[in-house]
């Protein structure tokens, strides 16, 4: 199965709910199981909490979700065009965290390379940061069943 | 005191939200910092009952409460935690600070 979901919200707290319900529904067809789900669920989530505290320093902007379905590999693209990072390796250290005030664990990409198959960080001060995951799906697509 | 907080003797029992993220982590931490300040709070229990999806934002929220009593010998528990919290719980390393009473 072949689909694409393109979105841009605003970064607020609130919406990290919204994006992480958002890709669950997307790969529902896909029929996953309730732990591939939370996987995903908890990558977007990373990635969408980062992008508000950490690129955006939780002052305004957007980010765009960027989603694509190719037979069973999941692409996730998840956009801010905040303050970007100044040391990808440096920030992909486990509990490494330039926030530790605010009780950031430093596990976020930790948790995004755990859950997925595949992260990729490309990142630009002064431009902001792209977050690329991907994962194969392991379910049989509904659609197969009905045919 | 707030229904999601309760103390019994000296433990802070919290009743963690359905959906612990960011959000209700910045909300959840600040409401228990002001208890821990206030009540004779030694130990933490944190009831994940209703509690359906944690992320890091989540390991925050423990570690950090962690930090504030455990320079007085407290310590903390993690009662009711679902399939999907204990592997959040595991592959995060907080099983060595969280007590994960069965």
């Amino acid at each position: 199965m072949n689909n694409e979901i393109y979105m841009e919200f605003d970064a607020i707290s609130t919406n990290e709910a919204f994006a992480r319900v958002a890709v669950a529904a997307f790969i529902t067809p896909l029929n996953p199981t309730l732990e591939e789900i939370a996987d995903v669920k908890t990558a977007v989530s990373e990635a969408v909490t980062n992008a508000i505290i950490h690129g955006y320093e939780e002052a305004e902007g957007k980010i765009v979700l960027h989603c694509i379905l190719r037979d069973d590999l999941l692409h996730i693209e998840i956009q801010d065009m905040g303050k970007g990072i100044e040391n990808v390796e440096k920030a992909m250290e486990p509990l490494y965290t330039t926030k530790p005030e605010l009780d950031r664990s430093g596990m976020g990409f930790s948790f995004m390379e755990a859950f997925m198959d595949d992260l990729q960080v490309q990142s630009k001060p002064g431009e902001g940061t792209i977050v690329t995951m991907k994962k194969k799906m392991s379910g049989v697509p509904i659609a197969l069943y009905e045919e | 005191m707030e229904e999601r907080f309760h103390m019994i003797e000296n433990y802070l029992m919290i009743r963690m939200p359905k959906e612990l993220d960011h959000h209700q982590a910045e909300i959840l931490s600040e409401k228990a910092d002001l208890l821990i300040l206030r009540e004779p709070v030694k130990n933490i229990v944190f009831d994940f009952e209703e509690t359906r999806f944690m992320d890091s934002s989540g390991v925050g929220v423990v570690v950090g409460r962690y930090k504030k009593i455990s320079c007085f010998g407290g310590k903390v528990y993690a009662v009711n935690a679902d399939r999907q919290i204990k592997r959040i719980i595991q592959i995060s390393g907080l099983k060595k600070v969280l007590n994960v009473i069965e």
